[in-house]
């Protein structure tokens, strides 16, 4: 059980940066998920923190400790890699052993850990195996397992679910928290499936280009994301994003059409609107020329644009709406309160 | 895969004919080389000799293996695999430390290192066989066991072999064992080496060979019989003159010195040939 | 290619290519730089002391009418080889092919001559071919034909070119067949379909998608011959009859070891060296990207 704390973490390969200082306090017990694209430094800060990649400064506390420099292992943590890096010649006891083997600890001990861990990940039928005799699933159970045994005071998860098939990637996803949970083993998660990290974090950081665009529970990120970048990487469909001139509450389109925005604010700004925040009304002031739609069966996508203005625009109405019903167009609201006002310039959340 | 289309009837069994044949010439030379070795010299010095064994298997491997014609042949038969067996160990083992130095460290001299490397496997023993015999004369090597291995694993080909085959292992793998706590050495001993296993073992039924038929090398520096290898050792059987040479001991020298790099690809001709495809890549 | 993680430390990778760097160094690079030197020099008469040529060595083998005789020794012995082994090899590997079954057992019938060394497959073929009671000669009596590679130098030449190609059949038909195996079935059989017999089939497709193998056996091949076909020349004809046989590889030792002539016999590898770099050279640049197995 531990804290973690990043203050003004960066890194740079030579003269490039590549992570432009991370700070964040980390809960005993608490599951923090760095969501973002491909390239944003997502791993990195994880590989930093787990003593895999130098820390170029700022400083890693761990339970108070400052570890910058510690070996890996003296920084009691464990890691789940992305290819589940399984010891491709070791059993699946021995994999899971073997850290403790490293450290000396008695036999008996090893086994009992081990048969523990395995018991909480049904993998005890499988322990006697080698990594290329189970199934994916199996062995993304193998590199939990092999975590779990040392009983760290931090897990470090690097995509773990990627290599899954859809099916399963649910299955484990839920799995995962649930362990989670019970271990109350404070926890690192990087990943680049916002639904993922929706779903399993207590909080998260998205990250960009190497800065942490917002810190925040996925609730927050989701009703109140601070730049237009996390309010269009969190949320499925992406949020539409328009530009417009906001006269106090009001935001005028390039069309000319007011949206009532809630926020006071005035100039260049760039509003927010969920697709599923918007709802059908004939007297909505955004009439959409409807191009395309998808019905999803929970829900249908509209893709249109707006009159005079060329960029496309997502809709997602609940139930299914028939495209022959659709065609043409239709007229939308959207509460004022739904709406997300972000400084044209800065992208930032006014 | 030609076969999948004409496969039956005549010319199916003009193909096998025509590999019989092959099969055939091929172990024509080795098939009389076993004749000689079980009959006696008068059977042979009056041609033609015969073409199927006779009765003095036992007699003729016997004199071989205990008297021989300078030395035994048992003797040069342990010469042969204390040769054999050391380069190929000692090749192993030290491609091994030092590919796992220039994949997983960084430290300085390395690019040199691995230039010096590639300079290596271009030039075989018979080039600098000169200077390098005056080496190991100078270091008082000749007539002795490390003489005879040192100059054939002075090459980095096995090196590179290994380098090649770390650099497809995923990094991850060094990083979980990082994190498990294993030091450099620890990694080396407990994953790396476990996983190179099949490819030390295709090496090692190449190097084998390779140790096993030197020519050249153990003849200019085993100039005491009792030092002589096998292979070069047939050689030293025939007499410099006109006298006959003892053909049935020559041929069962030959058998035996055929017979363990023969057994080894036989009985491990996968690893074999994957070493062989291996050493070419 | 590079690795991302690395170990720390810098005594311990020393420590650990040391073997190497030591062995390579004493065994190779100080040896090779010798042959370099010595090139350089010619012993006065007595073998006391060195006297400096510069490339006179050179000067003189380059125009040393046995020197040059075993350059063109050299390259009829390594052509005849290559091309006597690789065509045996593809005649077999060809008809292992066209098999479903059974190709893995002529395989193992046929790989294993591989393992036998030069050396004793000269003396194999020296024992069918002596002049007094050898097998093949004695036939070739009965037919009329007086075979005596003692005295003719093109029998003598065929004798070693026999005995090396023998053993080489091995390997060139272990390549030749899993390249063989590596040309998807479905174009044979497309050709088939358009209407093209066996010999058509293997002169316009197999042949073509084979040819990356043939060019590396091919330099391949020619390495053996130049280098390790050593045993096979001293134990047949040591050389002779009247240098007929002798290849590059055999002139380094006759004249360094038999003839005690050190500059010449390094000088002779120097040039050697250069050879084999030359190919070396060949073999990366065309071999690298274009044989896959």
């Amino acid at each position: 059980m531990a804290t973690v704390t990043l203050t003004g973490i960066h890194k740079s390969y030579g003269k490039t940066e590549v992570i432009h200082g991370i700070d964040i306090d980390i809960a005993d017990g608490e599951l923090i998920v760095i969501v973002g694209p491909s390239g944003c430094g997502k791993s990195t800060l994880l590989r930093m923190v787990a003593g895999l990649e130098t820390i170029t400064s700022g400083d890693l506390l761990i339970d108070g400790a400052r570890l910058n420099d510690a070996e890996p292992m003296d920084r009691n943590i464990a890691m789940v890699f992305q290819n589940y890096a399984l010891y491709p010649h070791m059993s699946v006891a021995d994999n899971m052993g073997y850290a403790l083997k490293i450290a000396r600890r008695p036999k008996g001990e090893i086994a009992e850990r081990v048969q523990a861990a395995a018991k909480m990940l049904q993998l005890e039928p499988y322990l006697a195996r080698k990594p290329r005799e189970l199934s994916g699933g199996q062995r993304q159970r193998v590199a939990m397992g092999r975590a779990i045994v040392r009983d760290p005071a931090v897990f470090l998860f690097d995509e773990p679910l990627s290599n899954l098939d859809a099916k399963l990637r649910v299955q484990m996803r839920l799995e995962i928290k649930a362990l989670q949970r019970k271990l109350g083993v404070t926890s690192l998660y990087v990943t680049h499936d916002q639904v993922e990290a929706m779903t399993l974090a207590d909080r998260m950081i998205v990250m960009n280009a190497g800065v942490a665009e917002q810190i925040g529970t996925p609730l927050d990120v989701y009703e109140r994301p601070a730049t237009v970048f996390a309010a269009q990487f969190i949320g499925s469909p992406a949020m539409n994003v328009l530009p417009a001139r906001a006269e106090g509450r009001v935001a005028r389109l390039a069309n000319g059409i007011g949206i009532e925005t809630g926020t006071d604010a005035s100039g260049d700004v760039l509003v927010g609107m969920r697709p599923e925040h918007m709802e059908r009304d004939p007297d909505g002031p955004i009439a959409l020329d409807i191009r395309m739609a998808e019905p999803l069966g929970a829900n249908t996508l509209l893709h249109g644009s707006l009159a005079g203005i060329a960029q496309e625009i997502v809709v997602s109405l609940p139930g299914v709406h028939r495209e022959d019903v659709m065609a043409g167009s239709a007229r939308f609201r959207i509460a004022p309160e739904a709406c997300h006002l972000f400084d044209a310039g800065t992208g930032r959340r006014l | 895969m030609a076969g999948m289309v004409e496969k039956r009837g005549l010319s199916h069994w003009l193909t096998h004919a025509g590999l019989i044949l092959g099969v055939l010439v091929i172990f024509f030379p080795i098939w009389l080389a076993f004749v000689a070795s079980t009959v006696s010299q008068q059977d042979i010095v009056r041609p033609p000799m015969p073409l199927l064994p006779g009765d003095q298997f036992f007699e003729n491997y016997r004199r071989a293996l205990v008297a021989g014609v300078n030395a035994p042949v048992a003797w040069m038969l342990f010469n042969s695999m204390v040769m054999a067996m050391g380069i190929a160990i000692g090749k192993i083992v030290i491609s091994l430390l030092s590919a796992f130095a220039i994949v997983y460290f960084r430290f300085p001299g390395r690019m040199l290192f691995f230039w010096l490397i590639f300079l290596t496997l271009m030039l075989p023993v018979e080039v600098r066989i000169v200077p390098t015999y005056e080496v190991i004369a100078g270091f008082g090597m000749l007539n002795s066991y490390t003489g005879l291995i040192l100059p054939l694993i002075a090459s980095a080909t096995a090196t590179f072999l290994f380098r090649q085959f770390f650099l497809t292992i995923p990094d991850e793998l060094a990083e979980a064992a990082r994190v498990d706590g294993a030091g450099p050495m620890r990694f080396f001993v407990d994953i790396l080496v476990p996983m190179s296993r099949t490819n030390i073992a295709a090496l090692f039924v190449i190097l084998f060979i390779y140790g096993w038929n030197q020519y050249l090398w153990p003849l200019l520096i085993t100039t005491d019989p009792s030092m002589n290898t096998i292979v070069m050792g047939i050689k030293q059987m025939f007499p410099s003159g006109d006298d006959l040479a003892d053909w049935p001991v020559i041929m069962a020298t030959s058998i035996l010195a055929m017979l363990p790099p023969v057994v080894v690809v036989i009985a491990m001709q996968k690893l074999f040939i994957r070493g062989l495809v291996d050493s070419e890549k | 290619m590079e690795k991302r993680v690395t170990f720390k430390g810098i005594w311990l990778p020393i420590l650990l290519v040391a073997p190497q760097v030591a062995v390579t160094g004493v065994f190779f690079f100080f040896p090779a730089g010798q042959a370099i030197w010595q090139s350089l020099f010619i012993p006065d008469p007595f073998g006391l002391s060195m006297q400096w040529v510069g490339l006179g060595n050179f000067e003189y083998l380059l125009g040393n009418s046995f020197y040059r005789a075993s350059f063109l020794t050299t390259a009829i012995f390594s052509v005849s080889v290559t091309v006597v082994s690789m065509a045996i090899a593809l005649y077999l590997a060809v008809l292992a092919d066209r098999l479903i079954k059974g190709s893995g057992t002529y395989r193992t019938l046929l790989i294993w001559p591989y393992a036998v060394a030069p050396a004793v497959a000269g003396v194999l073929w020296l024992f069918m071919f002596n002049t007094r009671i050898g097998v093949v000669t004695w036939y070739l009596g009965q037919l009329g034909y007086d075979w005596n590679h003692v005295l003719n130098e093109a029998e003598a030449m065929g004798l070693v070119v026999l005995a090396s190609s023998w053993g080489r059949i091995s390997y060139n038909f272990l390549f030749f067949l899993a390249g063989l195996q590596a040309i998807p079935r479905s174009v044979i059989e497309a050709a088939a379909i358009d209407g093209a017999r066996f010999w058509t089939r293997f002169r316009t497709i197999v042949w073509p998608l084979l040819s990356p193998v043939t060019f590396f056996l091919l330099v391949v091949n020619i390495v053996y011959a130049f280098f390790e076909t050593f045993g096979v020349i001293h134990t047949i004809t040591g050389g002779g009859p009247q240098q007929a046989t002798t290849i590059l590889v055999y002139k380094v030792y006759a004249d360094g070891f038999v003839g005690q002539d050190l500059g010449s016999s390094a000088a002779q590898s120097v040039i050697l060296l250069v050879v084999v770099g030359i190919l070396t050279v060949i073999q990366f640049k065309y071999i690298e990207r274009k044989v896959h197995y």
